[in-house]
């Protein structure tokens, strides 16, 4: 700077005690960071190839399943939430909804658009609902309990399926109406066992009730569901 | 207080003016407010006006300074040579801080949930007296009934019915042409709890009856609860009289609750008469509607445990009201007739 102020022009001269002179030393850190590529490796998962990438969510998909099986108190559902899993099982659940061909004249079973905006408004309200009531959980990570706790009902669909397979009468029912009605209850325990911590002690049942319901509605979508021939 | 510069000005009488005696004279009681001037600063105008005085001045002064610095630094430094681009920078980056600025505060204001919070601030136990005391009418009517403004307890027994529709509707076999069964349960849900709600919120406001939008949405929420027992009971057991019987009782019941709430928070016959009818009659419809467009109707034949074997053909028609059988026939025969005349042409 002290170089240029000299050959500047003459009309600046009068400005030459206000320009920087070469005695004043320069101040300051311009180090440019190069060559930490190697520290930068642990933390910057673009270079790392596809398969771990994959392999790494499909373990955290996979161990929140496990703890959904399991309902324990645990809050890894609740720490690291993804949506993964629930857009797994929801898209599972409704492509085997799915009910009748398009050219069909009874529109017997629920499309899959249906089966999807149940699931996924279903979640919001239910979570909409638990915040207005004082809940201290974050939104995205009740549509993330909400929808691995769908996994047991997507369990019961697939045993109704083979179960139908197997002819439909009286005692089919029977079995389907047990196992939808067990695993529809064991949705509603766990999702509750993760969501309830998160209201006051008095409240739960008010925060239960939806979900409830919600897993009412999806089970006995599950049980009417009839294999159109 | 005021200085008398501006008033000397103006004596031009020669026995002089009224002005300096006005002025000048301690002991007057009378202040002349026109002749006070900017510096007195004891009004609160006048405040007003040396505080936008000083910050025109600074602006005045920040304009200077910054045209200062532009046509002082023109380029000719080759450091500073982006003071130009750093203005221009600047600038946007105050517009772009306001924008946000304006954008969160639209998006607290609208999109913020805590609004709602209040109305759903309820306790279990209250929820349930509320369901029991929907079905008892008060007879009270001379003073206004306390009406409860909640809205957890309408949202909840709404997707209720939705749920209680859906099981009708599928065991009923229902076809629906255009759109899907949950989308229309929940439009008649929703639709009749918000759209009968404004209605009656709308003749209430004509009717001069003191009664708020909430108190109405909670009032005609917690009616639904009626309806969803009906509902729930027959469509599962199908007899008819049962369902006329359960219609009167317990519809009326939840009705008359209604409508004695509204009565005693109107004034005059026939608002009264106005409001209390069409909510009578849009309530009891209702449950007829639900009951009848969405029923299965012979018992014993049709059966959700061999739902599956039947074939099609087999499948039994909707129980439709006379009505509405004779409007179909009505409209068969006019189509014939028109074909046939097409036909002969």
């Amino acid at each position: 700077m002290a170089e240029v102020d000299e050959s500047s022009k003459p009309m600046f001269a009068g400005l030459s005690d206000v320009s920087i002179s070469t005695d004043i030393p320069v101040e300051g850190e311009i180090n440019v960071p190069v060559g930490t590529s190697s520290q930068d490796d642990e933390y910057s998962t673009l270079d790392e190839p596809v398969k771990d990438t994959i392999l790494r969510d499909l373990t955290a998909v996979g161990k929140k399943f496990v703890h959904v099986m399991y309902p324990k108190k645990s809050s890894a559902l609740l720490r690291d939430w993804d949506l993964w899993g629930p857009l797994l099982l929801c898209v599972t659940l409704a492509l085997m909804l799915q009910g009748g061909s398009v050219d069909s004249k009874e529109d017997e079973g629920p499309q899959f658009a249906e089966v999807f905006v149940i699931i996924w408004f279903g979640s919001v309200i239910i979570t909409l609902n638990s915040k207005l009531l004082g809940g201290t959980i974050s939104f995205f990570q009740s549509l993330c309990v909400l929808g691995y706790c769908i996994m047991p009902l997507t369990v019961a669909m697939i045993v109704c399926r083979l179960v139908l397979l197997g002819g439909s009468g009286k005692v089919s029912f029977i079995i389907r109406l047990l196992v939808v009605t067990a695993s529809f209850s064991w949705s509603t325990f766990a999702s509750t066992a993760f969501l309830a911590d998160s209201q006051p002690t008095n409240r739960k049942a008010l925060v239960v009730y939806p979900v409830f319901l919600f897993y009412f509605v999806i089970g006995w979508m599950i049980l009417t569901f009839s294999q159109s021939t | 207080m005021a200085s008398s510069d501006g008033n000397k000005n103006t004596n031009t009488e020669p026995w002089g003016g009224f002005d300096d005696n006005i002025i000048q004279g301690t002991g007057s009681a009378v202040i002349d407010m026109e002749n006070m001037d900017d510096t007195s600063g004891s009004s609160f105008e006048d405040m007003g006006e040396m505080h936008q005085r000083m910050k025109e001045e600074e602006e005045v002064a920040a304009e200077a300074e910054a045209t200062e610095e532009e046509t002082g630094e023109d380029g000719e430094f080759l450091g500073m040579k982006g003071i130009k681009g750093q203005l221009g920078r600047q600038v946007a980056d105050e517009v772009w801080q306001a924008g946000k600025r304006q954008a969160s505060k639209a998006f607290n204001l609208y999109a913020n949930i805590d609004i709602l919070r209040p109305y759903f601030d309820v306790e279990p136990i209250q929820v349930r007296n509320r369901l029991i005391e929907s079905m008892i009418p008060i007879r009270m009517i001379n003073f206004p009934q306390k009406i409860a403004g909640e809205l957890y307890g309408p949202m909840m027994l709404v997707f209720t019915l939705v749920a209680i529709l859906l099981h009708g509707m599928k065991t009923s076999g229902t076809v629906i042409r255009e759109g899907t069964l949950m989308g229309t349960a929940i439009g008649t849900c929703f639709g009749y709890w918000l759209g009968v709600s404004s209605f009656i919120y709308f003749l209430a406001y004509l009717c001069n009856a003191q009664i708020t939008m909430l108190q109405m949405l909670s009032l005609l929420g917690y009616g639904l609860f009626g309806h969803c027992v009906v509902l729930f009971v027959t469509y599962n057991v199908h007899f008819h009289s049962l369902f006329y019987i359960l219609w009167l009782v317990i519809g009326g019941l939840s009705t008359l609750r209604m409508v004695a709430a509204i009565i005693s928070r109107t004034v005059g016959q026939t608002p009264r008469l106005i409001l209390c009818g069409t909510l009578a009659a849009l309530h009891m419809l209702f449950l007829l509607y639900l009951h009848f467009a969405y029923h299965k109707i012979v018992e014993g034949i049709l059966d959700t445990l061999e739902g599956p074997n039947l074939p099609p053909i087999q499948r039994v028609a909707r129980d439709l009201p006379v009505v509405a059988t004779a409007a179909v026939n009505a409209m068969n025969v006019t189509v014939k007739t028109l074909g046939v005349i097409l036909q002969s042409h």
